[in-house]
C-alpha cells in the first residue's frame, strides 16, 4: 500500500497547490481585481457584490499571511463567495447546480471513449501490416482535432441539417426534470452530440497510445512462448499482450484526463450544456472572479480525483504495487 | 515517410503564414455587399456575414495561430529545459522540488486553467496570451527532459568530463545539452501542437485578442454569426480543417522520429503465418 499512500500524499499536496495558486492569481495578476470590475462596470456594481467580493478575495488591508488563514478557513467551511453574474447567490450553489452535468456527461463520454480505444489500440497492434493500418492516419488526424470543431461540424450535420438530434440545452422545454423515465431519456437524447464530441476528440490519443505499447508488447519473449505452447489467438491477444500492455496505458490516460476536460469546457458552451463549463465562460465575460475561481478549484480537485482513481484501478490490475516490501 | 509528409505540410503552412498575406495582398478586415456567399470564383472559400473573404482570413489567420504556437512552445520548451536539465542533473532536494512542481503542472487542467488567467488579463494581446499558455503548458517537457538527463548524466563522457574539471554549468550546457536535442525538438513540436489548440480554444472563447484574425477568431466569429444555422459550411470547416491539419503535420513528424528510435512502430507488412 505504500505506492498508493504516495500518491495520496502527492495528490494532497497538489491540491494544496491548486488552492493555494487560486489565492495567488488574483494577487499576482495585473491590477486589483474589484478595482478592474468597477471600472468595467462603469459603476454599475451594487456595493454589496462589491464587499462580498473583497471578502470572498480575502482582499483587506490584513497581512498577506492573515488574508490567507482566512481564505483557507473560508475553503474549509465550504465558502467560495458570492457570484457576480448570479448575485446573490453562493458561488458554491451555483456550482453544486451545474457539476452533476459535467459529471454525468464527461465520466460517461470519457469510458466510453477509453473502452472504444484501448480495444481498437490492441486490435490495430495485433492486426498490424493488414488494411486496418488505414485507421492510424485518420487517428493521427483526429488526435489533432480541435474539441469544440468536433462540436460544431456534429452541431452543423446532425443537429440543424438532418435535425436528427437537439443541438443545446440538457434536457427538453417540454419536460418536468425529476425521477421519470420521460425525464431521463431526453437527457441521455440531450447528451448525444456533447457525448459524441467528447469521445470522436478523445478516442485518437487512446487508439494510438495503446497500439504503440502493444505493438512493443508483441515482440516479448512471453507472447511469443504464448503463441508457440499453441493458445487461442484470442487468448494471447487479450490475456497476455493487452493485459500487460494496459499499465502504461492508464498511467496516460490518467496524464491526459486534464486535457480531456479543457475539451469538454469547450465542448459544452457549443451546446450551451448548462454544466460547468459553460459557468466558467459565463464567469469570465462577466468578470466575475469568485465564480471563475470556484469553478477553476472545483475543475482542479475533480481532476485529482479522479486520477486517484485511476491509480486505484493500476493498483487492482498491477500485482507489484501490491507488494509490502520494495 | 511519415516525416516527408509531416515536414511537407508543415512547409505548406509555414510558407502560407510566411509569404501568403503579401502575397494576396487584401485586406482580411475588409468587409464588402457580398456576405454570406458560397465559394466561388472570386471567393474561393466564401464570405463572412460581413462580407469578408475567407480565403484571406485563413492566410492571415495562419500568421496569428503558428506565432502564437511558436512563441509560446518556444518559452515552454525553455522552461522545461532548465527545469527538466537542473532538476535531472543537480538531483538531492532540488530535484525533489522541481518533480513535485513539474508534476503538480501536469496533473492540473492546463485550459481552465488558461481560461482563468486569461480573465485576469487587463488587455489580451497576441504575446501575453503566448505567455499564458507557455506557463501552464512546460511541464510535460520538463517530466521528459529530467529523465534523459538522469540517463545521460551517468554516461562515460559526462564522467570523464566531470573528471577533467569542467563546471556543472559547462557540463550541462555543453556536455548534456547537445545529446537531448533530438528529444528537445519532439518536445517542442508537442508543445506547439498543444500551444495552437489552446490559443484556438481561447479565442474562440472570445477570450483573446479579437482584432487579430486568427483561426480561433474566426470560429469565434462563425459561431456568434449563426453560421451553423444558416449553414456557412464553408465558414466554420476551414480553420477547423487548418488546425487540425497541422497538428496532423507535426504529429507525423514526432511519429517518425519514434518509429526510427522504435522500429517496432512502423506499419511494414509482417508476415505471420501463425495468426490466420
Amino acid at each position: 500500500m505504500r505506492f498508493l499512500a504516495r500518491r495520496l500524499g502527492f495528490y494532497l499536496l497538489t491540491a494544496w497547490a491548486a488552492v493555494t495558486l487560486n489565492f495567488l492569481i488574483p494577487r499576482l495578476m495585473p491590477g486589483d481585481p474589484v478595482e478592474l470590475l468597477v471600472a468595467r462596470m462603469k459603476g454599475n456594481v451594487e456595493p454589496a457584490a462589491i464587499d462580498a467580493m473583497r471578502r470572498a478575495f480575502g482582499l483587506s488591508d490584513a497581512s498577506l499571511w492573515q488574508q490567507y488563514l482566512d481564505y483557507l478557513g473560508n475553503l474549509a467551511r465550504g465558502e467560495l463567495g458570492r457570484s457576480i453574474t448570479f448575485f446573490p447567490a453562493e458561488v458554491s450553489t451555483v456550482i453544486a447546480e451545474s457539476l452533476p452535468w459535467t459529471v454525468g456527461l464527461v465520466g460517461v463520454a470519457t469510458l466510453i471513449s477509453y473502452l472504444i480505444g484501448t480495444s481498437l489500440g490492441v486490435l490495430l497492434a495485433w492486426k498490424r501490416g493488414t488494411w486496418l493500418d488505414g485507421v492510424l492516419p485518420a487517428a493521427t488526424f483526429m488526435h489533432a482535432v480541435p474539441y469544440f470543431w468536433v462540436a460544431l461540424a456534429l452541431v452543423f450535420v446532425f443537429g440543424v441539417t438532418l435535425q436528427w438530434f437537439p443541438a443545446s440545452r440538457a434536457y427538453g422545454l417540454d419536460v418536468m426534470p425529476g425521477l421519470t423515465g420521460e425525464f431521463a431519456g431526453s437527457v441521455a437524447y440531450h447528451a448525444a452530440l456533447p457525448a459524441v464530441t467528447i469521445v470522436v476528440a478523445s478516442m485518437a490519443d487512446r487508439i494510438l497510445g495503446m497500439r504503440n505499447v502493444m505493438v512493443t508488447t508483441l515482440g516479448e519473449d512471453y507472447v511469443v512462448m504464448a503463441e508457440a505452447k499453441g493458445l487461442t489467438s484470442r487468448r494471447v491477444m487479450w490475456a497476455y499482450a493487452a493485459r500487460n500492455a494496459i499499465l502504461p496505458n492508464i498511467t496516460s490516460f490518467a496524464l491526459s484526463l486534464g486535457f480531456v476536460v479543457g475539451g469538454s469546457v469547450l465542448t459544452e458552451i457549443v451546446f450551451s450544456y448548462p454544466g460547468i463549463g459553460s459557468m466558467l465562460l459565463k464567469g469570465v465575460e462577466n468578470e466575475d472572479f469568485p465564480l471563475m475561481q470556484g469553478i477553476f478549484l472545483v475543475i482542479s480537485l475533480a481532476v485529482l480525483v479522479a486520477n486517484f482513481l485511476a491509480d486505484l484501478a493500476y493498483v487492482l490490475l498491477d500485482p507489484r504495487t501490491r507488494q509490502e516490501s520494495e | 515517410m511519415k516525416i516527408k509528409i509531416g515536414a511537407g505540410i508543415l512547409a505548406f503552412f509555414a510558407l502560407m503564414a510566411i509569404a501568403g498575406p503579401a502575397l494576396i495582398g487584401a485586406d482580411p478586415a475588409a468587409t464588402s455587399e457580398a456576405g454570406l456567399q458560397g465559394p466561388s470564383a472570386a471567393h474561393w472559400l466564401g464570405t463572412t456575414q460581413t462580407g469578408q473573404d475567407v480565403l484571406v482570413q485563413i492566410v492571415y489567420g495562419a500568421r496569428v495561430s503558428l506565432g502564437v504556437g511558436l512563441l509560446s512552445a518556444v518559452i515552454a520548451t525553455v522552461l522545461a529545459v532548465a527545469v527538466g536539465l537542473v532538476g535531472g542533473y543537480v538531483g538531492g532536494v532540488v530535484d525533489e522540488v522541481l518533480s513535485v512542481l513539474t508534476n503538480i503542472f501536469l496533473v492540473l487542467p492546463a485550459l481552465p486553467l488558461i481560461i482563468v488567467l486569461a480573465g485576469y488579463l487587463p488587455q489580451r494581446g497576441v504575446a501575453s496570451v503566448a505567455v499564458v499558455i507557455a506557463v501552464t503548458g512546460w511541464a510535460w517537457g520538463a517530466r521528459v527532459m529530467r529523465a534523459q538527463t538522469l540517463s545521460v548524466r551517468r554516461r562515460d563522457f559526462v564522467q570523464a568530463a566531470r573528471a577533467t574539471g569542467e563546471g556543472p554549468l559547462r557540463i550541462v550546457f555543453f556536455e548534456i545539452l547537445p545529446v537531448l536535442l533530438p528529444v528537445i525538438a519532439t518536445s517542442f513540436l508537442a508543445t506547439v501542437v498543444a500551444a495552437i489548440l489552446a490559443e484556438a480554444g481561447l479565442s474562440f472563447l472570445g477570450l483573446a485578442d479579437l482584432s487579430t484574425v486568427s483561426w480561433g477568431s474566426m470560429l469565434y466569429f462563425a459561431q456568434n454569426g449563426q453560421a451553423l444555422l444558416i449553414g456557412a459550411w464553408w465558414w466554420f470547416i476551414p480553420p477547423g480543417l487548418c488546425i487540425a491539419l497541422i497538428g496532423t503535420g507535426l504529429a507525423l513528424v514526432n511519429f517518425g522520429i519514434d518509429e526510427i528510435a522504435n522500429p517496432r512502430l512502423r506499419t511494414i507488412k509482417v508476415p505471420r503465418k501463425a495468426r490466420a
